[in-house]
């Protein structure tokens, strides 16, 4: 058999960790080969040194049988190896067709770039695999989604044939994750291989040929995607089983938590995530899902709700007390928490270790600190056990700069800080987004252990299978509006896409 | 592997693995490095390089050292207590988030409100030291205001505010003296009254009668206070997180606005302590048309020492050593005074490239590696 990708006995270490221990990934021609590994596995360790990013101590790559050393991206682009990253690599001031060329632009007389050239090169690739990507379009006037899209056009661009993929579904929606498969499968028609990154067994199931296991570092098995379950894709990864539907008690709610009267607030620039939101309510006990396509005024909705952004008329209250006035620290105090839906931007300082990252909420008050005077003893201490308790992991524990830390334990860290200070209200806003099955489990159970301790829970989620499992309820919400509520018995997949879409309004 | 029987290889190889490790050892190639560069010019130029570097370190330690006489070390003590001042207030700032390069201005304005108080009122010498002191810091603080809250409020970036306000406080400053406290030249400012200056007979004697005076004593304080500031209260955990990540810092519930207004005026502050141990404790007085130096020199200071409050000190110290001395080179060799500059400047270079210092400890550890993984495979082919 002739592999395009060979990386034999890749050996890669961190400062008080070992990320990749003797992996070997071989990766056949015109395949879609899934890496599949708990969070700091080290898949993209092993990717960004395929993509040039690190050197390996030790191991060997091969293209196509040749032995080949890549020093850096550039050389992974002369051997035709493109990579769209976790967190994209884009100019926002820029245009599409400007991303794209950069460092590789088409030249007119006196060295002037040749734009229209360019943009027509990058129409044609567009059509030519359906993306529906507009050339001129400014990158920071286009969804997540056609980001994602440019990203991949900045491949093409550069003929890659071997295309690699970290996490790329897990800031889409389900629609432009079916899109994203049928793209993939065009490439592999013809002749491109290509290597992704997911946390997803469906989608794994659904779109790969084959699939290498890592855990903690280590390789574990490569195996045949069709005659593998779901459960043993699972098992191979976790090592144990993992039980994917998850148990609660009877819905028994209590006293009102939340109450939203008349909620409006106007967007200059995007109309369709204005906001009017006319009632909403959750008690305790009780887990509110939010359903709702990206980009219908969800982000904007928790940002009004917890302060982020300013509200312009309407009522929250919260225990009866009307906190549409108060600030981000005031209803802090008071027992919301926050789990962000933007985990580099809100959730953490990159440069923080993380036992100051996990002190972000509460370093001002005692017993992280006494006087405005830190008690770093308590600080590392309590660190520890949230480490433990939600098996974060990284190379050099409570002292760990965050920014080196694999980004599915970045968010187990965002989820423990917020899940442990007990609040009243945990608005959770995608908090399994980039997690592993094994860590989704737990997320889960511990959304519902908050839920049955009597906690009231917003969950935002743009998942649905997250949604129907955990929630009590559903509301949807469809161009700033809340279009629907559904009870949890009521609402099956078809009731809530149909509301997604603005369809029709059923419920109440 | 047992830990005992490493040998010294196996030993630098484990210590340099770790990327912080080599973040701290980068400062001292960076001046390894510039001593290089200077050793090598002095060459060039046909000097010996080893009178020139003796000539530096007795112009500033030990010329007269062991005859009792402690003038030099004092006088350079007295140089690196104004740059432990400037390059605390760089520092303090980029720990927060900010680049002031205006700490030239600041302690340019600081100074003359010194001056003029040290002119203008009688006090017995404890109080005027004090009120002086509190001055020197608010007048610093005040000149960082208007930048701080361009910042905080409008955004605009400190580093073109900052800069431009050196030049705004060397003309307010010209113009204000030569109204109200005119000295014998154009250029100069009338001196301070003896009550007003930091000089201190019983320390002025200590060290043969050199410029050393409290302002050190003050330093030491100062630098103390900020790294507890920074690392040990939530005030310094609030600077420093609103200077990495201002939405995250935001999202904790912490007034961003307000706190990059605070560094701006702590750093102010603390550029404008660095006037009052110059001009009160230093030259007595002022003089016109010129931002002292002192202030891009805190860029270095605070760049080699990595910004850390007691790294800082070190290099001050670093830099005094080498400013005092340059000019004694100057005066007792035929190398220029020019060359002195440029060798100071070569260090500085350095240590503003000790990313790239790092990035080659980096690649050496990197290949010191594989020429092992070599050495085992040729032990095993055997
Ligand atoms: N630049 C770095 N410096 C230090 N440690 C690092 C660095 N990059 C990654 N690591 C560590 O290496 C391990 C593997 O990280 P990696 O990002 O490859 O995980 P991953 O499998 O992609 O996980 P996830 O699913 O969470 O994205 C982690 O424990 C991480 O802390
Ligand atoms: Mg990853």
């Amino acid at each position: 058999m002739d592999y395009v990708i060979e990386m034999l006995n890749i050996t890669k270490d961190f400062p008080g960790i070992r990320a990749n221990d003797n992996v070997t990934l071989q990766v056949k021609k015109g395949e879609i080969h899934a890496l599949l590994g708990e969070n700091g596995a080290g898949k993209s360790t092993l990717m960004s040194i395929l993509f040039g990013l690190y050197q390996p101590d030790s191991g060997v790559i091969k293209i196509k049988g040749q032995e080949v050393k890549i020093t850096d991206p550039n050389v992974a682009n002369e051997y035709k190896i493109g990579m769209v990253h976790q967190h994209f690599k884009l100019v926002h001031n820029f245009s599409v067709t400007e991303n794209i060329i950069l460092g590789l632009e088409p030249k007119k007389t006196f060295g002037r770039v040749d734009i229209t050239y360019a943009a027509k090169k990058v129409q044609d690739l567009s059509n030519k695999y359906s993306l529906k990507v507009n050339p001129y379009d400014l990158i920071h006037d286009i969804s997540v989604g056609m980001q994602q899209r440019v990203e991949i056009l900045k491949m093409l661009y550069r003929d890659a044939e071997i295309l690699i993929f970290d996490e790329p579904t897990a800031v889409l929606t389900p629609q432009e994750i079916d899109e994203l498969m049928e793209i993939m499968r065009n490439f592999v028609n013809e002749g491109k291989s290509i290597i992704i990154i997911t946390h997803k067994l469906k989608e794994i199931k659904k779109v790969a040929d084959r699939c290498t296991v890592l855990r903690k570092g280590k390789y574990i098995d490569t195996v045949d995607v069709k005659n593998t379950s779901e459960e043993e894709l699972a098992r191979l990864m976790v090592g144990r089983d993992v039980i994917f539907k998850v148990d609660k008690a009877p819905f028994k709610p209590g006293k009102m938590v939340l109450e939203i009267n008349n909620l409006k607030r106007t967007d200059k620039v995007n109309l369709s995530k204005s906001l009017d939101v006319e009632h909403l309510e959750l008690r305790e006990g009780e887990i509110l899902g939010l359903a709702g396509i990206e980009g219908n005024g969800q982000t904007e909705f928790i940002q009004v709700l917890t302060g982020l952004k300013e509200l312009e008329s309407g009522e929250i209250l919260f225990l009866g007390q009307d906190i549409s006035n108060l600030s981000i620290r005031e209803k802090s105090a008071l027992g919301i928490a926050h789990i962000p839906e933007d985990r580099h931007k809100h959730g953490l300082i990159l440069d923080f270790t993380l036992e100051d990252n996990i002190a972000l909420q509460e370093y001002y008050k005692s017993p992280f600190s006494n006087n405005g005077i830190l008690d770093r003893g308590y600080m590392k201490q309590y660190a520890k056990d949230i480490i433990k308790r939600f098996d974060v992991r990284s190379g050099k524990g409570e002292l760990t700069l965050t920014r080196s830390m694999s980004g599915g334990n970045q968010q187990k860290a965002i989820v423990g800080r917020e899940v442990a200070r007990n609040p009243k209200l945990l608005i959770a806003v995608q908090p399994t987004r980039g997690l592993d099955v094994g860590a989704i489990e737990f997320i889960h159970s511990e959304l519902i252990k908050a839920r049955d301790e009597g906690r009231a829970v917003l969950l935002v989620s743009l998942e649905l299978d997250e949604l129907l499992n955990l929630s009590d309820q559903i509301a949807v919400m469809y161009e700033g509006k809340i279009v629907g509520s559904l009870s949890s018995e009521d609402a099956d997949e078809n009731k809530i896409g149909l509301l997604m879409s603005g369809g029709n309004n059923v419920g109440k | 592997m047992e830990n005992k029987h490493k040998s010294a290889r196996e030993r630098f190889i484990h210590y340099f693995s770790d990327e912080s490790n080599r973040r701290k050892l980068a400062p001292y190639i960076s001046i390894l490095f510039g001593l290089l560069a200077g050793l090598i010019l002095m060459l060039l130029i046909g000097q010996d390089p080893i009178k020139g570097y003796i000539n530096i370190l007795n112009g500033s330690i030990f010329k007269g050292l062991f005859e009792g006489n402690f003038r030099r070390l004092g006088g350079t003590l007295a140089i690196a207590t104004v740059l432990t001042f400037t390059g605390l207030s760089v520092a303090f700032a980029f720990k927060t988030g900010l680049f002031n390069i205006g700490v030239g201005g600041q302690m340019l304005f600081g100074g003359f409100i010194v001056v003029l108080l040290g002119n203008v009122l009688t006090l017995p010498k404890p109080v005027h030291l004090l009120v002086i002191v509190l001055a020197a810091a608010i007048g610093g603080a005040l000149w960082a205001l208007v930048p701080g809250i361009l910042k905080a409020r409008y955004r605009i970036s400190e580093v073109v505010t900052t800069i431009m306000m050196n030049y705004v406080a060397m003309w307010t400053v010209s113009y204000f003296v030569r109204r109200w406290i005119p000295g014998h030249y154009e250029t100069e400012s009338s001196m301070i009254k003896e009550s007003a200056s930091l000089k201190f007979e019983l320390l002025t004697d200590l060290f043969s009668g050199s410029a050393i005076n409290l302002s050190i004593i003050l330093a030491g304080l100062v630098v103390v206070f900020i790294w507890y500031i920074l690392e040990k209260t939530t005030f310094g955990y609030e600077l420093k997180a609103v200077g990495f990540n201002p939405d995250a810092s935001k999202y904790a519930g912490m007034k961003v606005n307000r706190n990059i207004l605070y560094s701006m005026i702590i750093s102010g502050a603390i550029a404008g302590l660095a006037g009052a141990s110059y001009y009160a404790g230093y030259t007595n007085h002022v003089k016109l048309g010129v931002v002292p130096n002192f202030g891009f020199d805190g860029i270095a200071v605070a760049l080699l020492g990595l910004n850390s409050p007691f790294g800082v000190v070190l290099s001050a110290l670093l830099f005094g050593v080498l400013r005092t001395g340059g000019e004694y080179l100057n005066a007792m060799t035929s190398i220029p005074k020019e060359l002195v500059d440029i060798i100071v400047g070569l260090i500085i270079y350095f240590a503003a490239a000790t990313l790239l210092i790092q990035f080659m400890l980096t690649k050496l550890i990197k290949k010191m590696k594989k020429n092992d993984e070599k050495h085992i495979e040729e032990k095993v082919v055997e």
